[in-house]
C-alpha cells in the first residue's frame, strides 16, 4: 500500500521537475530581443475584439449538449473494446445496435439543421 | 443476451425500436402533416398492445433474471398502452390548437411508455433505476413542451429538479441496499434478508430512501409540493398522461420491491406507511377544497388518490391480506386511469388560448349546452368521489375492505371521512356545470370526445361487473409471488 | 484503507448534495448538487463492488454515468430555454403559479 503511494510521490516529483528544467534552460539560453508583437498577449487566430463578457449564441450550448451525450456514451464502448476477443457474434451485434441508435440521434440533429452554423 | 431474452420482452423491444423509427420518420413529415406522426405512434401502440395480449400470463425471466415478465406486468402494461393511446388522442388536436405542434411529442410519449413497461418487468434494482429515468426524462420534456410559455417552462424545471432529486435518492437507496447485501437483484436481496446475513442498518436506510424517492414520484405528502405547479403549468395532455403513467409506474415499482424484498422490515415501515397514507389523504383532499383552477384542483385530487393507493401498501407484510390488497390497488389504478383520462379529455375541450377556460367558474352552463360532455364530466367526478354505480366506488370499496381485513380500521375510517370531504369539491364542479347559467366555448374534437365518452361508458359499464375485473387483478397478483 | 472511510466520504457528499438542493437558489447550482448526489451513490457502488469483489456495482456505475449525461442534456436545455424567456434561473423567481 505504502509502496504504491511512494511511486506516485516519485512520479509527481519527476513531473514537476522536468518542465522546471526545461523552462530554466530556456530562460538561461534564449537571446532577449523584445518587440511590440512579441510582448502582446498570445491569442491564436485573429486578434480579439471587445470584451469577453458578452452573451454567447445559444447554439454553442446546443453543440455542447449534443457533444456531451455522445461523449459519455463512449463509456460503453471501452469495455466492449477490451472484451472484444471474447465476445459472441450476438454481443457484437448488440453493440452495433447501440451505435445505430446513437447514429439515429445524429441523423435527428442533422435533419433539424443544428449542425449548420447559422 | 440471446434471442430468447429479446423474445421475452418483445413488446418492449418493438415499442422502443418503434419510438426511434417514429422520431426519424417525423423528420421527413412536413409541418402541416403531423397527424401522420400521431397515427404512426398509435399504430405502434396498437401492435404492441396486441403482442402484449398475445403472450398471455406465462411467467418468464430474461437477461440473467434481471427482467421478469408476469401477470402483474401484463396487467399494468395494458393500462400503460391504453393510456398511451388516450394520451395521443388527447394531444393531437390540443397541440394543433395551441400552436405547439411538433412531431417529437409522440416519440417522447412512446419512450416514456417503454420506461413504464420496463418498470413493471424490473426484477433488479438496476433495472428499476434505468426504467425510472427512461420514463422520467421524456416527461420532463413533455411538461415543458409549450416553449416560451413561462408557466410550462417553470413547470418543466421544477419537475426536472425535484424528479432528479427523487431519482438521486432512489439511486443512493439502491447503493445502500447493494452495500447491505451484495445484491441488486430482488431474489438475491430476498435470500439475504431471509438468511439474516445482510447489514440491517444499511438495509433499513436503503429501504427508507427508496420509499422517499418513490413518494416524490407518486406525489405522497410531504413530498408533493411540486405536483400542483407542474400539473398546472404543463400542457394539459402531458399532465393527463403523466398523472396516470408516472404514478402507476411509481406504485408498480414500490409494490414489486416492497412486497418481495422488505416484508421483514415491516415492523419499522408499516407505521410510516400508515402515517404517510393518512396524511396524504387528509392534506390532498383538504387543500383541494380551496382551489379555483381546475388543473390545480385535479392535482390535489391526484395527491389524495395517491393516499388511497398507498393504503393498499400498509398491510404489505401480512401474507394473507397482501395479495387481496394489491389486487384492490390494481383495480383502483384501473379506475383511476379511466377516470383521469376522461376528466382531462373534458378539460382539454374547455381550455382556450392563453390558458383561459381553466377556472371552475368557466364550467358554468356546460351541463345544459353540451349535455353529453356534462354527463361524462359528472360521471368522472362521481367516480373520483366514489359514488356507487361507478368504477371508483368499487375501487374504494375494495381498498377500504382490505384495509379493514388487515386490521387497519382507523385508516379505512380516515379514507371514508376524507372521501366525504372530497365530495365537496368534486360535486362543486357538477353544481357549477348544471346550476349556474353560462355558455362555455367548447372546442370539440372527435378523438377527444371519443376518449371522454368511451372512458365514461367504461367507468359505468365495468361498475356492473366489478367481480370479474377484480378476478383479473387477483390473477395478476398471484403471479407476482 | 478501511471501508468506513469511503462510506463516510460518500455520506458526506450525499448530505452536501441534499443540502445544496434544498438551500441553494440558483438552478444551476441545484443541478450541480444533484450531480453530487449521483456521484456519491457511484462512489458507494464502487466501494461495495470492490468490497464484495462483484462486477455488478461497477456496471451500475456505467449506467448511472450515462443516465446522468442524458439528464444533464435535458436539464441544461430546459435551463437555456427558461433563461431565454425569463433572463434568470433563480428558483425563487419561479412564481407564475400560486394557490
Amino acid at each position: 500500500m505504502l509502496a504504491d503511494w511512494t511511486y506516485i510521490g516519485i512520479f509527481i516529483l519527476v513531473a514537476l521537475f522536468v518542465p522546471a528544467i526545461a523552462i530554466t534552460f530556456a530562460a538561461i539560453l534564449s537571446p532577449r530581443v523584445p518587440g511590440t508583437l512579441k510582448q502582446s498577449a498570445y491569442e491564436c487566430g485573429m486578434e480579439s475584439v471587445g470584451k469577453s463578457w458578452i452573451q454567447y449564441k445559444s447554439q454553442y450550448y446546443i453543440f455542447a449538449l449534443v457533444f456531451l451525450v455522445f461523449d459519455v456514451e463512449i463509456v460503453f464502448l471501452y469495455p466492449f473494446a477490451i472484451a472484444y476477443n471474447q465476445l459472441t457474434l450476438f454481443a457484437v451485434l448488440e453493440v452495433i445496435l447501440f451505435l445505430l441508435i446513437l447514429v439515429a440521434g445524429l441523423v435527428y440533429i442533422w435533419r433539424k439543421g443544428e449542425l449548420e452554423w447559422a | 443476451m440471446t434471442i430468447n431474452d429479446l423474445n421475452t420482452i418483445l413488446p418492449l423491444v418493438v415499442l422502443a425500436g418503434w419510438s426511434v423509427v417514429v422520431l426519424l420518420a417525423d423528420l421527413w413529415i412536413p409541418k402541416d402533416r403531423k397527424g401522420w406522426t400521431a397515427a404512426l405512434s398509435a399504430v405502434g401502440l396498437v401492435v404492441v398492445l396486441g403482442l402484449t395480449l398475445a403472450r398471455g400470463g406465462t411467467v418468464q425471466k430474461a437477461f440473467f433474471g434481471t427482467v421478469l415478465v408476469d401477470g402483474f406486468a401484463l396487467y399494468l402494461d395494458i393500462i400503460f398502452l391504453v393510456g398511451g393511446l388516450a394520451g395521443i388522442a388527447l394531444a393531437y388536436d390540443y397541440l394543433k390548437r395551441m400552436e405547439l405542434e411538433r412531431g417529437e411529442y409522440y416519440p417522447l410519449l412512446l419512450i416514456a411508455i417503454s420506461g413504464m413497461m420496463l418498470m413493471t418487468y424490473a426484477n433488479d434494482l438496476i433495472i428499476v433505476f434505468l426504467a425510472l429515468e427512461l420514463l422520467s426524462l421524456p416527461l420532463y420534456i413533455m411538461a415543458g413542451f409549450a416553449r416560451f410559455n413561462l408557466q410550462s417552462e417553470e413547470a418543466a424545471l421544477k419537475y426536472f429538479l425535484l424528479g432528479s432529486f427523487a431519482s438521486g435518492l432512489v439511486l443512493y437507496g439502491v447503493a445502500l441496499l447493494f452495500g447491505a447485501s451484495g445484491h441488486t437483484d430482488l431474489p438475491g436481496l430476498v435470500n439475504t434478508m431471509r438468511a439474516g446475513t445482510g447489514n440491517q442498518a444499511l438495509f433499513l436506510f436503503g429501504a427508507a430512501l427508496l420509499l422517499v424517492g418513490f413518494s416524490f414520484k407518486t406525489g405522497i405528502v410531504p413530498f408533493h409540493m411540486w405536483m400542483p405547479d407542474v400539473y398546472q403549468g404543463a400542457p394539459s395532455p402531458a399532465t393527463a398522461f403523466m398523472s396516470v403513467g408516472a404514478k402507476a409506474a411509481g406504485f408498480a415499482a414500490l409494490m414489486r420491491v416492497f412486497v418481495t424484498v422488505f416484508p421483514s422490515l415491516s415492523d419499522d415501515l408499516t407505521p410510516i406507511l400508515w402515517a404517510l397514507a393518512a396524511i396524504t389523504m387528509v392534506v390532498g383532499n383538504v387543500l383541494a377544497i380551496s382551489q379555483k383552477n381546475i388543473k390545480r384542483l385535479l392535482a390535489y385530487s391526484s395527491i389524495a388518490q395517491s393516499g388511497y393507493l398507498l393504503m393498499a401498501f400498509v398491510p404489505y407484510a401480512n401474507a394473507e391480506v397482501s395479495s387481496d390488497s394489491i389486487a384492490a390497488m390494481l383495480f383502483y389504478l384501473l379506475a383511476y386511469t379511466l377516470t383521469t383520462f376522461g376528466a382531462w379529455a373534458v378539460i382539454i375541450q374547455m381550455e382556450q388560448q392563453e390558458r383561459r377556460g381553466l377556472e371552475v367558474a368557466d364550467y358554468a352552463g356546460l351541463g345544459k349546452r353540451h349535455p353529453w360532455l356534462g354527463l361524462a364530466m359528472t360521471i368522472f367526478m362521481l367516480s373520483f368521489t366514489g359514488v356507487p354505480l361507478t368504477l371508483g366506488f368499487w375501487g374504494k370499496f375494495y381498498l377500504f375492505s382490505t384495509a379493514v381485513e388487515g386490521g387497519f380500521v382507523g385508516l379505512a375510517l380516515i379514507g371514508l371521512l376524507t372521501s366525504v370531504v372530497s365530495a365537496f369539491y368534486y360535486l362543486r364542479v357538477v353544481v357549477v356545470m348544471y346550476m349556474q347559467p353560462g355558455d362555455p366555448p367548447v372546442k370539440q374534437n372527435r378523438w377527444v370526445n371519443l376518449t371522454a365518452l368511451l372512458a365514461a361508458a367504461v367507468v359505468v359499464g365495468l361498475a356492473f361487473i366489478p367481480g370479474s375485473v377484480l378476478d383479473l387483478a387477483l390473477q395478476a397478483v398471484l403471479q407476482l409471488q | 484503507m478501511p471501508l468506513a472511510y469511503y462510506i463516510g466520504l460518500s455520506a458526506v457528499m450525499f448530505i452536501l448534495g441534499i443540502m445544496g438542493v434544498l438551500l441553494r437558489r440558483n438552478a444551476l447550482v441545484v443541478f450541480m448538487s444533484l450531480e453530487l448526489i449521483f456521484n456519491s451513490a457511484n462512489l458507494l457502488f464502487i466501494t461495495f463492488a470492490s468490497y464484495y469483489q462483484l462486477l455488478a456495482g461497477q456496471i451500475m456505475v456505467f449506467f448511472v454515468m450515462t443516465v446522468a449525461a442524458a439528464e444533464v442534456a435535458v436539464g441544461l436545455a430546459l435551463m437555456v430555454e427558461i433563461f431565454r424567456t425569463k433572463n434568470t434561473i433563480n428558483i425563487d423567481q419561479m412564481s407564475q403559479m400560486k394557490g
